[in-house]
């Protein structure tokens, strides 16, 4: 892989660009789902993807291919460096520092040499358990959207003009159901999952199966409630999807275009005492951790939110030149260029019981699922239908759905009255449970 | 771009017909229900200004084969980048391996008829001149800074790409076709006393470049999508609190179309109908709009983002009315949906690329006009919301509960337009949501080709249009209680 890249790189100074950078995946998928029983789709993939950023002085261009055939990549190579002649000049464009590049790859172990050493009806055994344990939880589960087992194993390699080189791999295994539930005609599909990085780390497919099932029977018998103000209370699920937002808003391209509720924010408070959000791309097996970043830089554990105040934001080299700051090393490839992206992202945990928190409601709203895109990034307005459970007097007393919940993301992290201690990580980004003060649900 | 899909994979990869019918042949022939070959190769291109000046420009090649087999329920699906003949023999192996167990029964012939020409173009969006396109992006930001001084940052983008795909069976059936699409997009920041809000519009769809530089009514396109960004912005900086609750709606014609992709349009897609999960299964020939509702989806309308000359299993798209005066008459379908549904398939098979399996998928979804004046529509709302732009919706297909996200709406007082309100998410029962139709305007309009569909991780073009409608009570989640 990297005697591909270095041939791209050398190219590119043949061919009069003045630096560059290449970022180069390749990764073998399986996956299985198998539905009432049996095998519904079974996939096998196989890919790779070369992309690359050229430099010619301070303008640049971006390509990318799938086709390594030497004639392909020469092209690739050529146009890039044919674009960037077209793209104006920007003089805060260019590589990172040389001086800042990772000088060693820390072994994070990400990869699981032996997991993938399962056969094709092995891992369809485990979609069909997961499946099973959900069909058998409950008489009312009366049919499936199916149980589904994948792995990827994938390497990625990144290599730049300022002769940094570097490579790494990584597994991944998920197991889910997605059970229907049924009673007096009306359908309830949810669902459960877990990704590992290790095979030997997943939930059993009966834990996620049973899981599932509950999630779907307790939908059964939803109803609207009247539109209201009440105290809403976040699911570890939901509330991840609230730091998410929060990410979003300090990440370094939406600060420098003004896109951004929290331009202008950072050293404020932001957020209730309680909040503390943290990137950490340094934890050892975590699905987001990585090596070094879209960049070459080596990747850290940065607190974006602490106690409540904004104390980072997430850049990138060049959005961090365009605030005048330093990169936090949050570059991401996409095949346009650079991003910026998050790693293990989570809303530290706080000491409360999540029990207690529903019992501390007198009438409120549990929300499990948030359906929708009625996020404003740049006034952080909120608005988004959800499903979930109803509180009345300390307890969940019914299901609710065809409902939303509103109000403005700062207003929200600000009428954080309590986090809960049952931070849990099973994808990416987590978060415990969330109380927050006061929204508006609107039903009938 | 190029020539024939069929001369251009036997000329880059050496795919003759015959290595594929050998491929297909020999791996699969007899002992699956169906099976085939996809292959594709797309170059993409992006453009984009910002502060003033095109500063980021990509250009993206991707080239793949998907094979599958199937047989009864089973697919199996393999799918490589690597065209060389060894791989590709491996990933037939790979798809049939779980499809082979036995054969559950005949295939069957399925009429694929003439694949359609609706969007041939003298000269790709791909291929168009690159100093033409920066040009254009230049224009844009000074056009948008030029009609409000209150613009702090414009955002302009231009995307073409231009597809090859070829699918081929056992049977020795191969069609291709080559599929542009462009779109040309801008956003802009606008502030005023410290306060900041966004507007975005564009539009496109299997056109040439030129189509942005052409006249839409008054203007050049790609002056209107400016403008109305501007408009859309400077709004909402002055827009009041949304209300919430249940109350009356009026969505203005267009792209408010999105309301029929969600609330109907996932629900008719033949998997879901197949497996008996979505909120519509078995209400077929029953009634589930207001008598004033007729809903199509039609992939064959010339140049469309959403259409297609064949769909990605060969089909020839077509018109199919999904909704007749309210009464449910159409599924949307695949091959393997149709098949073990006993229908026909529709021309909705569709991938987002060769690295996945075809799905039931929308084109272009719209309700057909009514008799009503629009203003008279508005007239007759005593208090409610008047939408007029979305952003993204989405939908649970199993209890048929869908919401929708306004990006521009206002009071109706009194069946006036008043104040603009702030963004809110609708939301509503998709098997109940249309049967509360009470008016449909004369004022059929088609989205501007901006839209793209999610389904379980496959993003597709679509399309969508809607005449103005009234809505007799959907629930509107603002903040004003």
């Amino acid at each position: 892989m990297l005697d591909l890249l270095g041939d791209v790189l050398k190219r590119t100074r043949e061919r009069g660009a003045t630096a560059a950078d290449a970022f180069l995946v390749e990764d073998r998928a399986f996956s299985a789902q198998v539905r009432l029983g049996r095998v519904d789709t079974v996939k096998h993939a196989r890919a790779q993807h070369l992309s690359l950023r050229v430099f010619a002085g301070k303008s640049a261009a971006a390509a990318s291919t799938s086709d390594f055939s030497r004639t392909s990549v020469e092209r690739l190579v050529d146009e890039a460096v044919s674009l960037a002649r077209i793209t104006a000049p920007d003089q805060l464009s260019g590589l990172p520092d040389a001086a800042a590049l990772a000088r060693e790859i820390p072994a994070l172990d990400l990869a699981d040499p032996t997991g993938h050493d399962l056969s094709p009806e092995d891992k369809i055994e485990l979609a069909r358990r997961c499946e099973a344990a959900a069909l058998g939880a409950d008489p009312r589960i009366t049919n499936s959207e199916g149980g589904d087992f994948a792995d990827r194993r994938a390497r990625y390699a990144y290599a730049s003009s300022h002769g940094f080189a570097g490579e790494y791999a990584t597994s991944s295994f998920s197991l889910s159901a997605s059970p229907v539930a049924s009673e007096n005609g009306h359908m309830q599909r949810d669902g459960w999952y877990h990704v590992t990085r290790k095979r030997a780390s997943l939930d059993t497919p009966e834990e996620i199966g049973r899981t599932a099932a509950r999630r779907a029977v307790r939908r059964l018998g939803a109803r609207q409630v009247k539109t209201c103000e009440v105290p809403v209370i976040f699911d570890p699920e939901m509330a991840a999807s609230l730091v998410r937002h929060i990410a979003g808003a300090a990440a370094g391209p939406s600060l420098y275009r003004g896109a951004s509720f929290l331009v202008g924010k950072l050293g404020q408070q932001i957020a209730a005492p309680g909040v503390t959000i943290v990137d950490d791309g340094t934890i050892p097996g975590g699905l987001g951790s990585r090596p070094f970043d879209g960049e070459g830089l080596p990747v850290l554990r940065t607190v974006i939110v602490d106690r409540g105040v904004l104390t980072s934001y997430l850049l990138d080299s060049y959005s961090g030149r365009k605030l005048g700051m330093a990169s936090t090393h949050h570059a991401a490839r996409d095949g346009s260029g650079v991003t910026v992206g998050t790693t293990n992202l989570y809303l530290a945990k706080g000491t409360a019981d999540p029990k207690a928190l529903i019992e501390s409601v007198k009438q409120g709203l549990y929300v499990t699922e948030l359906i929708g895109f009625g996020v404003n990034g740049v006034t952080g307005d909120y608005s988004r239908g959800a499903v979930g459970l109803w509180i009345e007097n300390g307890e969940l007393a019914y299901p609710v759905e065809e409902i939303t919940i509103a109000g403005n993301l700062l207003d929200m992290f600000n009428a954080i009255e309590a986090v809960g201690n049952d931070l849990v990580f099973r994808d990416r980004t987590a978060a415990p449970t969330v109380l927050i003060g006061r929204m508006t649900v609107a039903g009938t | 771009m190029l020539a024939r899909p069929e001369s251009f994979f036997e000329d880059r990869f050496g795919l003759t017909s015959s290595a594929m019918e050998r491929l297909l042949g020999s791996q699969l022939a007899g002992r699956v229900d169906h099976a085939d070959l996809f292959l594709e190769y797309r170059i993409s291109e992006e453009l984009t200004l910002e502060e003033g000046a095109v500063k980021k420009a990509s250009r993206h090649v991707s080239q793949g084969a998907g094979i599958r087999a199937q047989s009864g329920e089973r697919t199996g699906y393999a799918h490589t980048d690597d065209l060389a003949l060894p791989n590709l023999e491996e990933a037939a192996r790979q798809a049939r391996a779980i499809a082979d167990q036995r054969s559950a029964s005949a295939a069957v012939a399925v009429g694929t008829g003439r694949p359609h020409d609706l969007y041939t173009l003298a000269e790709p969006p791909v291929t168009a001149a690159l100093d033409r396109k920066v040009a254009l992006l230049l224009e844009m930001d000074a056009a948008a800074r030029a009609l409000d001084p209150r613009v702090k940052q414009v955002i302009a983008s231009l995307g073409s790409e231009d597809v090859i795909v070829l699918i081929a069976t056992p049977s020795g059936f191969a069609v291709g076709d080559v599929r542009p699409l462009t779109r040309l997009n801008v956003t802009v920041i606008v502030e005023e006393n410290g306060k900041r809000e966004m507007g975005s519009y564009g539009g496109g769809g299997r056109v040439a470049f030129d189509f942005f530089l052409e006249a839409d009514g008054q203007e050049e396109r790609w002056r209107h999508f400016t403008s109305e960004a501007v408009r859309q912005a400077t709004i909402k900086l002055h827009a009041v609190e949304a209300p919430a609750g249940e109350m009356t709606v009026v969505l203005g014609p267009g792209w408010p179309g999105i309301l029929l992709h969600e609330a109907v349009g996932h629900g008719l897609e033949g998997d879901f109908n197949r497996k008996e999960t979505s909120a519509f299964s078995g209400r077929m020939g029953k009634k589930v709009a207001s008598e004033l509702v007729t809903v199509v989806d039609d992939g064959t309308i010339a140049n469309r983002r959403g259409s297609l000359n064949v769909d990605d299993e060969g089909i020839p798209t077509r018109r199919n009315v999904l909704i007749e005066k309210g009464i449910l008459v159409g599924y949307m379908q695949d091959r393997l949906n149709a098949r073990l549904m006993g229908a026909a398939p529709t021309g909705n098979g569709r991938r987002e690329s060769y690295a996945y399996p075809p799905m039931p998928r929308m084109t272009n979804t719209f309700m057909l006009a009514g008799h009503d004046h629009p203003a008279d529509i508005i007239k007759s709302v005593p208090r409610g919301l008047y939408a007029v732009n979305f952003g993204g919706g989405q939908v649970d297909i199993t209890n048929g509960k869908f919401v929708f996200s306004t990006s521009e709406a206002y009071l109706i007082e009194n069946g006036e337009i008043t104040r603009p309100v702030k963004g809110a998410t609708l939301i509503g029962n998709g098997p109940d949501a249309l049967t509360r139709v009470s008016r449909v305007g004369h004022d059929l309009k088609m989205d501007e080709g901006v839209g793209t569909c999610g389904k379980d991780g496959q993003s597709v073009p679509v399309g969508v249009g809607l005449p103005t409608i009234r809505i007799d009570g959907i629930t509107v989640g603002g903040t004003q209680v």
